[in-house]
């Protein structure tokens, strides 16, 4: 491998943390705000895959990608206000109900999907960040797509939101200690079914991401696992927005080594570099949890950390 | 006051998942209707692909099996605490143990090389499973989690080996490992009876869930895994050894989807391939909640919805409906069952409202009585 494969190997999997990482910056950002509140929404892989197919379908039936983007956080709200609405009842697990909701959401997608099945819809742009330079491996690595940036934004959104507004508040309280936010007259369920919800929206534009811009097609295996791979991300950011930024490019990245590596001819172990993203989850996950502490930052009422 | 009577409970435990399963299919004809599809024929068309004749008795027990073992992998860790879904990591890798034990062992034949095989299947699964159990001991990582994890890894190994070192050269438009020799393959029960090619991954099925409802029910070790499961902080006060029950139990249920992913190698696609990832671990774990986790309550599940299954194909010719209308009636079917969980308990107190208010008795009359 000479030294300008070299490069072209680290710019495609820096292009490629962006564009895989998408995703995972939504998905996380949702589940943030959701586990903020003391709930844990496993249900958000099912939410990415019927998101992806609502904003696939919205975008092909009305010509127009942000409808699509604006149908997918509507179709994932709605799919996370069930789940948020189901933990409240009495004795209902959220582990359950998320493994109940990744199964229904995605056998949802794929019997709606059917009579519109086509090959492409109208995809959302993309911004040319890499137009100073004239080598084309270069523009490819850096064109993003246009939902990043808004991404970024809502991640800063949501430190800021979170740190310093009366929701904020009321949500970190709720999360950490539902006993005082009962003491103060709050609807512990009302907030956690409102924090789910808008994490589901939130999620549903990573969903959008996924089948309008990369792949940027609808196709059954469009989203294996990366919704779950969002909720170990969240544990690994420490539930804090800005650095779900940070840990969703560097899944991100993990997941463009195997399509990095084809695309300079490297071929053999595909399957096995495609695994990198869960390998890499599982050993973080090892590394960072004990069993003899709550995890630092983590919402006390969160099963994940009793 | 409100007495709970004793046949109570036996009547929740049967009635809560029936009308759950009632208001799955109830909301599954709302679906097809909304489809501009008739819900009768479809409900029609669902027990008639299901339980209709010979021929779908034979593919619903067919699909059956494996749904069985599969849920035992959620059940048995379920039962001492822990929520564990690697039954479709675990049933994939027991496929490619099965396929593989072979190329090790060339000489391997006879009844002895197929309980071999199958053996090696259970292993692959029951180690696969019981990590999760592991982590979840010694590092208090989340095995919901690690679990799902792990099952996505385990494909991944799975098209690595099939598509690449274990791929038989033969195979060209499926890539798949070399078929196992004819003698290590697992045949039908009885082919001229009405059971016709239904293997006897059924009776294996069977009997392992009726083990496993014994074990549970009747010994030493079977009751500590329960009381680990109750409280595991109460089981470790008495000495329990927690740690040992939960990965045995994680083992166990491992071991059974690693037998269905071996069965469905010796006893279906002869070799491995990705006919074998058809979401059976998953339609396991929906099982298993369906029969709360009881293993014998099991088999009756995992035949109805082996039925369901079966009688996909027949809605898809008749009616034009996708093949996914199978999973999205698996899904209102897991919905309402946790649903109804939250009933359990208190279904007998509904139905009266005067009882409710009975018991808001003033706190002065409490005390004067």
């Amino acid at each position: 491998m000479s030294a300008n494969e070299v490069f072209d190997l680290l710019l495609a999997i820096i292009g490629g943390a962006v564009r895989v990482g998408t995703p995972y910056l939504f998905v996380s950002l949702g589940e943030c705000l959701t586990e903020k509140s003391g709930r844990i929404n496993l249900g958000l892989e099912g939410v990415l895959v019927f998101s992806a197919m609502a904003g696939f379908s919205g975008a092909y039936l009305t010509g127009s990608p942000w409808v699509g983007v604006l149908l997918a956080g509507i179709s994932g709200a709605g799919l996370a206000l069930l789940h948020g609405l189901l933990c409240s009842l009495p004795r209902v697990s959220d582990i359950a109900t998320g493994i109940a909701l990744m199964l229904f959401g995605a056998g949802l997608a794929f019997y709606l999907v059917k009579p519109l099945i086509q090959p492409q819809a109208p995809q959302i742009p993309s911004i040319n960040l890499g137009a100073w330079s004239d080598s084309p491996s270069v523009q490819s690595a850096l064109s993003i797509n246009a939902l990043f940036p808004l991404g970024v934004v809502l991640a800063l959104l949501l430190a800021w939101g979170l740190r310093n507004t009366r929701w904020g508040l009321v949500v970190r309280m709720v999360g950490d200690s539902s006993d005082a936010a009962r003491a103060l007259g709050t609807s512990v369920n009302g907030v956690r079914i409102a924090a789910t919800t808008a994490g589901g929206f939130i999620a549903g534009l990573g969903g959008a991401s996924l089948s309008l811009y990369y792949p940027g097609s609808w196709n059954e295996g469009l989203s294996s696992g990366q919704g779950l791979i969002a909720v170990a991300l969240v544990i690994f950011a420490r539930w804090s927005p800005l650095r779900c930024l940070g840990a969703a490019l560097l899944f991100g990245g993990a997941g463009a080594i195997g399509p990095a590596l084809q695309s300079v001819g490297v071929g053999g172990g595909y399957y096995l570099f495609n695994a990198v993203p869960y390998a890499l989850t599982l050993a973080i996950l090892v590394a960072t949890c004990s069993p003899k502490r709550a995890l630092k930052g983590a919402p006390m009422e969160l099963g994940l950390s009793r | 006051m409100f007495k709970p009577r004793s046949w109570h409970g036996a009547a929740e435990a049967l009635l809560l998942p029936a009308g759950a399963l009632a208001a799955a299919l109830l909301a599954f004809g709302v679906f097809v209707w909304f489809g501009g599809g008739d819900p009768s024929e479809a409900w029609v068309l669902l027990f008639k692909g299901a339980f209709g004749d010979a021929f779908s008795w034979q593919n619903t027990l067919q699909r059956a099996a494996p749904l069985m073992l599969t849920a035992l992998a959620v059940a048995l860790p379920a039962r001492a605490g822990l929520t564990v879904i690697g039954g479709e990591g675990a049933l994939v890798l027991g496929a490619l143990g099965c396929a593989g034990l072979p190329y090790l062992l060339p000489g391997l034949s006879g009844t002895g090389g197929m309980l071999l095989v199958l053996v090696a299947g259970a292993l692959v699964g029951a180690a696969w499973v019981a990590l999760p159990g592991v982590l979840r001991q010694q590092r208090g990582v989340n095995e919901t989690i690690s679990s799902l994890l792990l099952g996505y890894i385990a494909v991944a190994l799975f098209k690595h080996f099939v598509e690449g070192p274990m791929r038989d050269p033969a195979s060209l438009n499926k890539p798949s490992t070399r078929p196992l020799a004819e003698s290590l393959r697992i045949g039908p029960i009885s082919v001229d009876s009405v059971l016709g090619d239904v293997h006897w991954g059924l009776v294996l099925g069977l009997l392992l869930c009726l083990i496993a409802g014994l074990w549970l029910s009747f010994t030493a070790s079977g009751f500590a895994l329960r009381v680990v499961g109750g409280n595991a902080r109460a089981a470790r006060l008495v000495g329990l050894p927690t740690n040992t029950l939960i990965v045995l139990a994680c083992a166990l249920g491992g071991a059974a989807a690693g037998l269905a992913g071996a069965l469905e190698v010796a006893a279906v696609h002869t070799s491995a391939n990705a006919s074998v990832i058809a979401g059976l671990g998953y339609t396991g774990i929906l099982v298993s909640f369906v029969a709360r986790h009881n293993p014998w309550a099991i088999p009756p599940v995992a035949i109805l919805f082996g039925g369901f299954a079966a009688a996909g194909s027949l809605l898809q010719r008749r009616m034009g409906l996708p093949d996914a209308s199978v999973l999205v009636l698996q899904g209102f079917a897991f919905v309402f069952i946790l649903a109804a969980e939250a009933l359990r308990g208190r279904l007998f107190q509904l139905q009266v409202p005067r009882m409710v208010r009975l018991r808001i008795v003033p706190p002065a009359r409490r005390a004067a009585t």
